[in-house]
């Protein structure tokens, strides 16, 4: 199964990358059969990198989840644009930055990774490093040194949709 | 009408961009420069991708574009993190300003 989804996702990606019309050019065929072969190989070899429990993947009350989770995401991207674009422009520059602790009730290393890459993106906030279930967090404006009210700030807004996507 | 559309989300991306050169600019310590370029650099190339996208269309160039983007929204907060754990474990300090540093407490 980890094998099959590796080979599977390599040769999507090298389809797309590959993509031309028209189809039936030789060289298409060329880069189609050596795509299979490579990814075939790849996968083959290399399949135990894939995470644990991968057929998670294919289910699709996940997947809509995830779709669901999407626009999400993006509304707190512009969001954190914005507040950069803010503190940068403000004359006195209003920051206070600080690195605090938060804590995470996702289980699953996709999960936490996923988590830790949202709050890259998202409003005054980056991840610096994570240990376990803790997660440290650079934070541009720190609004509570606690760990209970920092989780609540910073974490909760994704936790729920990321829940219910990996764990 | 479609490059209309294309330049100006070119034009939003670029924006973005500068935002994100500004920041690394003016804000004080490693930390919080990273914070600003990595969030405006990472949505100015979304915002440039998607123009590219409007622009020429779904075939192979509007492609490549569009797995750039993904790969851009998936690379950048890693090697973010990766920076900022790198810098902080050989010593980099926080701004003078900065109110507590937990991961510093927690490494001792």
């Amino acid at each position: 199964m980890k094998r099959f989804t590796l080979f599977l996702a390599l040769f999507i990606i090298w389809l797309l990358l590959v993509y031309n019309r028209p189809y039936d050019t030789v060289a298409f065929k060329q880069n189609l059969f050596i795509g299979f072969i490579v990814s075939l190989f790849i996968g083959i070899y290399l399949g135990d990198l894939i995470p644990e429990r991968v057929y998670k993947f294919y289910s699709p009350v996940r997947i809509f989840n995830f779709l669901i989770y999407l626009p999400v995401f993006f509304w707190y991207v512009i969001l954190a644009n914005l507040d950069v674009a803010y503190r940068v422009l403000h004359p006195r520059l209003p920051i206070r930055p600080g690195i605090v602790k938060v804590k995470t009730k996702i289980k699953s290393d996709t999960g936490r990774v996923a988590l830790a890459n949202s709050i890259t993106l998202t409003p005054g906030t980056l991840s610096v490093d994570m240990v376990g279930d803790t997660i440290f967090v650079h934070w541009i404006y720190v609004r509570s040194e606690d760990v209970e009210e920092a989780t609540k700030i910073i974490v909760k807004r994704f936790e729920r949709y990321l829940m219910k996507i990996f764990d | 009408m479609r490059e209309m559309i294309s330049f100006i989300l070119m034009g939003i991306g670029v924006a973005f961009n500068l935002l994100g050169c500004i920041g690394l600019i003016r804000l004080p310590d490693l930390y919080n420069r990273l914070q600003a370029s990595t969030k405006c650099v990472t949505l100015g190339t979304i915002f440039i991708m998607v123009g590219v996208l409007v622009y020429s269309g779904w075939n192979a160039i509007g492609i490549k574009a569009l797995l750039t983007l993904v790969f851009i929204l998936i690379t950048a907060p890693t090697a973010a993190h990766a920076l900022a754990r790198g810098a902080h474990k050989s010593g980099v300090k926080l701004w003078k300003k900065s109110v507590c540093d937990k991961y510093e407490e927690e490494k001792k």
